[in-house]
């Protein structure tokens, strides 16, 4: 009596987990990490949206898992490893500190493909992705110059990283072809992610004079600032437009979502392959939100511009282009800057009077 | 307004969350125990207080949340190290962590919401005054409370009785035992005083100054605070400049940069840190007078029945 218990236990137990093992095995697993947690309100939390965008498309075919917060360096390598462990056959990473550590699992799974985000090292089963930032951000300098009275610009920047400082000058470009004299302010808060730091940037900006706040960190504070102050500001990351109704202009959005739906689709088509993808306006991976609290002559030439850049008629960083030091950039994309001159860039250009720190 | 009065204002504002979690550790330190956890119990200060507030839509509601939170986190401290013995240091690390993950946890429910920040005072006709009328009658209330604070704590450590018998806990818990003092309680009131400090502090930050809660939006200020205390040697009205102080680098650093002053900014950012490592040098060089760290600070204490 006792075997045949036993007996029919185990075969119980079996059949479930075949079951369970069949439906496991139809399902593409689809794997995340997170740099942030996913209420971050900028950077992870557009990431995650693109994640739940993967789970509307496919439903059932796909089984997604994230682990949000995790550091970079080598702590991720664990993190990314445990994915790949599970099962996960399609694994993103978000942030540039996992380059290495996605690199090196990438090497010890060759069945399994990664995706890394914003980096530039690739393998046979390793893609990189990222997006055309400074893009938005021209339009915004069109806006801004517009839009400002007072003729002074307020950046809060982060880090002086090639991203950050395309983004600076992708601005007073598009804002000098409105006025060849808009002067901005820059404060590095040093950090992506401080509301009270940036806040207070965003006050000091105002109290010296800027009109019109732009952003290169993480959190709503500063568009929260220029509300109450009764000032201007562009949103960033994602729509802010919760943290100052009457204040923002727009915000240049990281629209994952297209991208992931594309390559989970490819995974699952079989037809995965190892790419650099950097998308802008055009691939819609770089989305602006609402043009709003300006007048619509403001509005239907930031559309326009929109427009042209989407269609590849406008370029931002369009030859020749001064540097600071009154230098011509060589320009090594025929008619404008080439990609690696944009994502290596460590020159302001002319108009800004400050210095790069630590230059 | 000023550009003057303007920086003034963004300094009292900066200040007041540092000047009331390092209040509290003041208080806890004195009485001979060191708790590291100031950022976790700060953290979850903003988590309950950002709630609290969303939830009722008070602030005094909301800042009375942040404290609640804040001395049931200084509890757990409490529970561990006074009830249990266990190493303070550690305990106090473990409860940073636990306080980063717990706040997450609690937040994930209010994240993307948005409050209206707590008002500021108008007195009318001192509120007017021109240049010094916003700065000592127009600020939130809170900015007023934590420096009648730091007064009520100060009268208490130095001017009562109950102060002298802390402070003695703090330097020689076993003569305070020996008089017949209850060591642990007093301990046990000074971490849960320190907790409702933080847990205050950390109310500040969603309703006081940006009217959200995002996790990790204390952003480091509780440690802040720790070094605060050292860089004050342990004194109430020192602690007050060196709240201050502290603020108006953070807020100075980014006016330099507006002005464009040849500094590198990243040197601007380190200066409140660097300050503090000075203090420690001449504190350790001056060991002789003045006021240093109390004597059982961090020691843990097992009454012999």
């Amino acid at each position: 009596m006792r075997k045949i218990l036993i007996a029919a236990t185990t075969a119980i137990l079996a059949t479930g987990a075949s079951l369970f093992g069949a439906s496991a095995a139809d399902k593409l697993k689809v794997g995340f990490i997170y740099l942030g947690p996913i209420g971050d309100l900028g950077w992870t939390y557009q990431h995650d949206i693109g994640r739940q965008a993967v789970i509307k498309e496919f439903g059932d075919k796909i089984e997604t898992t994230y682990l949000e917060n995790v550091s970079e360096g080598p702590d991720s390598e664990r993190s990314i490893e445990q994915l790949a462990r599970a099962g996960n056959k399609l694994i993103f990473t978000t942030s540039f500190g996992y380059m290495e550590p996605t690199l090196k699992v990438a090497k010890k799974y060759p069945n399994v493909h990664f995706e890394h985000a914003t980096g530039y090292k690739r393998d046979k089963n390793l893609s990189t992705y990222s997006g055309r930032f400074y893009e938005g951000r021209y339009i915004q300098g069109i806006i801004a110059a517009k839009m400002s009275k007072s003729g002074v610009l307020g950046y809060i920047a982060s880090f002086p990283i090639p991203e950050v400082i395309s983004g600076i000058n992708a601005t007073m470009l598009g804002a000098q072809t409105i006025n060849p004299n808009i002067k901005v302010k820059i404060i590095w808060a040093n950090t992506w992610f401080d509301p009270g730091k940036e806040a207070d940037a965003a006050k000091a900006l105002i109290d010296q004079g800027a009109d019109i706040i732009m952003q290169h960190t993480d959190s709503p504070a500063a568009m929260q600032v220029a509300a109450e102050r009764g000032k201007l500001a562009f949103g960033q990351d994602s729509e802010m437009i919760k943290f100052g109704p009457k204040a923002q202009l727009t915000s240049t959005m990281n629209n994952w979502g297209p991208y992931y739906i594309q390559r989970v689709k490819a995974e699952l088509d079989g037809t995965w392959k190892s790419e650099d993808f950097w998308g802008g306006l055009k691939s819609k991976l770089v989305v602006m939100a609402p043009y709003t609290n300006m007048p619509d002559d403001v509005k239907k030439l930031a559309m326009e511009t929109e427009a042209a850049i989407t269609e590849g008629k406008l370029q931002p960083f369009k030859c020749p282009i001064v540097g600071q030091d009154g230098k011509e950039v060589e320009c090594k994309g025929g008619t404008h800057l080439d990609d690696g001159q944009v994502l290596g860039m460590n020159f302001y250009v002319k108009g800004i009077d400050e210095k790069i720190p630590g230059k | 307004m000023g550009l003057i009065e303007a920086i003034i204002l963004a300094v009292l504002a900066a200040s007041t969350p540092l000047l009331l979690a390092a209040t509290g550790e003041l208080v806890t330190e004195r009485a001979g125990v060191l708790n590291l956890g100031v950022e976790g119990m700060m953290i979850v200060g903003a988590a309950c207080g950002f709630g609290g507030a969303w939830l009722s839509g008070s602030i005094i509601v909301g800042a009375l949340c942040g404290i609640v939170a804040g001395v049931l986190m200084s509890l757990i401290f409490a529970l561990m190290t006074l009830g249990l013995a266990v190493n303070q240091v550690a305990t106090g690390l473990a409860l940073t962590i636990l306080g980063i993950g717990l706040s997450g946890l609690i937040g994930s429910r209010f994240v993307g919401e948005k409050i209206s920040l707590a008002p500021h005072l108008y007195v009318p006709g001192l509120t007017d005054i021109p240049l010094i009328g916003r700065i000592l009658f127009g600020e939130d209330a809170f900015v007023y409370l934590s420096l009648a604070l730091v007064i009520g704590v100060w009268f208490f450590l130095y001017k009562t009785r109950a102060g002298l018998i802390l402070r003695a806990a703090g330097d020689n818990h076993a003569s305070a035992h020996a008089l017949g003092y209850p060591v642990l309680r007093i301990r046990m009131f000074a971490v849960m005083f320190g907790g409702a400090c933080a847990g205050l502090a950390g109310a500040y930050l969603p309703l006081a100054y940006t009217p959200f809660f995002i996790p990790g939006m204390t952003a480091g200020r509780g440690w802040i605070a720790l070094a605060l205390v050292v860089f004050a040697s342990w004194l109430p009205g020192r602690l007050v400049i060196g709240a201050y102080l502290f603020g108006a680098v953070t807020i100075l650093q980014l006016h330099a940069q507006g002005w464009g002053v040849g500094v590198p900014s990243q040197l601007m950012s380190a200066l409140p840190y660097l300050a503090t490592v000075i203090v420690l040098v001449l504190i350790s060089r001056a060991r002789t007078g003045g006021s240093t760290a109390p004597a059982a600070l961090g020691t843990v204490f097992v009454p012999d029945r």
